[in-house]
């Protein structure tokens, strides 16, 4: 075999590792390992599951195990948490390595990370942490997505924060920034829903405005999750994106609306902690999959209609 | 000069927002950074402590997880409180929290409100250990067998390849004992074991072992660990306790699967 037919050979032999399902119009739910044997045993769900990439950075052990049974059935989406695109400071290169082994060895569907940051100065915090926008944090901010996409070789979902604190010295909107770094980087997004109804509550803005200038047209995953409620220091109700129940039925809402105009798109029930039984889980993408659809048929009703 | 500073026009004012940020997340007497504010003009120190309460809730639960029996043992609010003196003294270094409490059990060795309980550092050391061969690389141990093929007279110059996934504890305290009755769902009963402990911790499979070492079991396998010959190990165990059954140990071990491969030394 000469050096060509080699690489290509290896390269075939790369992508049939696992099945290239299809993600398209489904909605699936985080992986947790609790759930493993739950969904082994259950009949085939015809949905998708989402990871968080951190946990599967260790070398070996039975996350991999996991994963790598899941993956067979499933497409798997590979949601990273902290790789800090939103902060200042450059990439962390040995994570950003790790990042693409996962990307390289499970064949995601879909690949995401969020526009916020968690580490600084050596310490990780462990939490989505909010910056200003600007044109100057937009250019950091697009350098480091451009850093991700090189290295993964493909596109990633940039996911809109949910937010508890403004920066008085912000310049741009959410919206623009994240147009910005659409058009600056050609990445995809993740519209998360509750982020949307959960920020909009937090500053008084219409969870409906911000959606209407949101590039819908560049998203490719939705998630949808369950929030709480506190109390700002003025007493009013300050929403807190804690994934620990149900979807809200205002959510909801905004997921039909979101539906109806972007189509049905690959759609996540995100829930992390108190987390429930399967069963209770696989329910709540049930709900998720009809509002798709109930969209997906009314589309080919209308496209019929026109033809 | 590194490029983000050129770009800013300055000594790197985009540094700013991330180092103002943090300097009260792991802190609760800080206000809140001057950086943000609520909306129109709202105060913005409930919503601040949303972020902080973030860091610390979830470093607290990510230890809680890492260390489940020590939990157990100290019950929900001594080992909160606790983990929350380790999270400020000690914060994480990496995203990869299943690495995280490295320093945990050094960190309850000097824990003035654990100082009644003084296996209590060694059962968590277990615990890392444990966490650690859980996450290892996987490998294939060695067979039961396989010194049957090395001619007797070679085998004190035998040097064994250990599993990634192997650890050895050495404790003045049942901590073997300590451990197993607290990671099993069952309840704790009194435990009667009062002796010194030592365990091996290994992942031949999919599953973790915890096993106790007999008497310079723990001495023998460091020294093979550390890649010395097989009569040198043997030797400096004997050392330590005259009674050392040299067999029982390699047999256990091999069958434990503590080793992937062992070869020839030189």
């Amino acid at each position: 075999m000469n050096g060509l037919a080699t690489r290509l050979a290896s390269r075939l032999s790369k992508t049939s590792r696992f099945p290239a399902f299809p993600v398209l119009g489904l909605a699936g739910t985080s992986f947790k390992h609790e759930h493993l044997s739950a969904i082994l045993t259950d009949e085939p769900n015809g949905g998708f599951f989402e990871v968080h990439a951190e946990n599967y950075m260790g070398a070996g052990g039975p996350p991999h195990d996991a994963l790598t049974r899941i993956r067979r059935d499933y497409p798997v989406s590979l949601h990273g948490v902290c790789m800090s695109i939103g902060g200042p400071r450059p990439l962390d290169k040995a994570h950003l390595g790790r990042f693409k082994a996962l990307v390289e060895r499970y064949e995601p569907a879909l690949v995401s990370e969020h526009l916020a940051w968690s580490t600084h100065d050596s310490t990780y915090y462990n939490d989505l942490l909010p910056l200003p926008y600007t044109p100057a944090t937009a250019s950091r901010v697009a350098d480091h997505i451009e850093e991700v996409q090189g290295a993964i070789g493909r596109p990633i979902l940039l996911e809109n924060p949910s937010t508890y604190v403004l920066f008085p010295e912000s310049t741009m909107s959410e919206t623009d920034f994240i147009r910005t770094l659409v058009r600056r980087t050609g990445c995809g997004l993740l519209l998360d829903v509750n982020n949307v109804f959960v920020s909009a509550t937090n500053h008084g803005y219409s969870a409906l405005s911000y959606l209407a200038d949101f590039p819908l047209e560049h998203v490719g995953e939705i998630h949808l999750a369950g929030h709480a409620e506190q109390e700002d220091d003025e007493g009013d109700l300050l929403l807190i994106d804690s994934h620990d129940g149900p979807v809200a039925d205002a959510v909801w809402k905004l997921f039909d609306i979101v539906t109806g105009r972007c189509g049905p798109l690959p759609t996540l029930i995100e829930w992390d902690s108190n987390i429930p039984d399967w069963p209770v889980l696989k329910a709540e993408a049930g709900a998720a999959q009809a509002i798709l659809d109930r969209h997906a048929s009314q589309m080919l009703e209308k496209a019929h209609a026109a033809g | 000069m590194p490029r983000d500073e050129l770009e800013s026009g300055g000594l790197g004012r985009r540094f700013d927002y991330a180092a103002a940020f943090t300097a009260g997340l792991l802190d609760p007497d800080r206000a809140p950074p001057d950086a943000v504010s609520g909306p129109s003009g709202k105060a913005a120190v409930r919503r601040y402590a949303v972020y902080r309460n973030n860091v610390t809730v979830s470093l607290i639960d990510a230890l809680a997880a890492n260390f489940p029996a020590t939990l157990r043992i100290t019950g929900p609010d001594f080992f909160r409180a606790m983990a929350r003196f380790h999270i400020r003294e000690t914060p994480p270094s990496s995203p990869l929290l299943f690495e995280y409490g490295r320093d945990f059990p050094d960190f309850i060795e000097r824990y003035e409100h654990a100082q009644s309980m003084p296996w209590l550092a060694d059962v968590a050391r277990m615990e890392k250990a444990w966490l650690d061969a859980y996450h290892a690389a996987d490998a294939e141990p060695l067979a039961s067998g396989a010194l049957a093929s090395i001619q007797p007279e070679r085998l004190a110059d035998t040097v064994f390849e250990p599993h990634p996934a192997t650890r050895a504890i050495r404790s003045r305290h049942p901590v073997a004992t300590i451990f197993a009755a607290n990671r099993s769902d069952g309840p704790v009963g009194r435990i009667e074991a009062n002796g010194p402990e030592d365990a091996l911790v290994t992942r031949p499979g999919l599953e973790v072992f915890v096993r106790h070492l007999p008497p310079g079991g723990a001495c023998f396998l460091d020294r093979l660990m550390a890649g010395e010959p097989l009569g040198a190990a043997a030797a400096a165990a004997f050392a330590e306790i005259a009674e050392f059954d040299l067999s029982a140990n390699i047999a256990g071990l091999l069958q434990a699967g503590a080793f992937m491969a062992a070869h020839q030394g030189g």
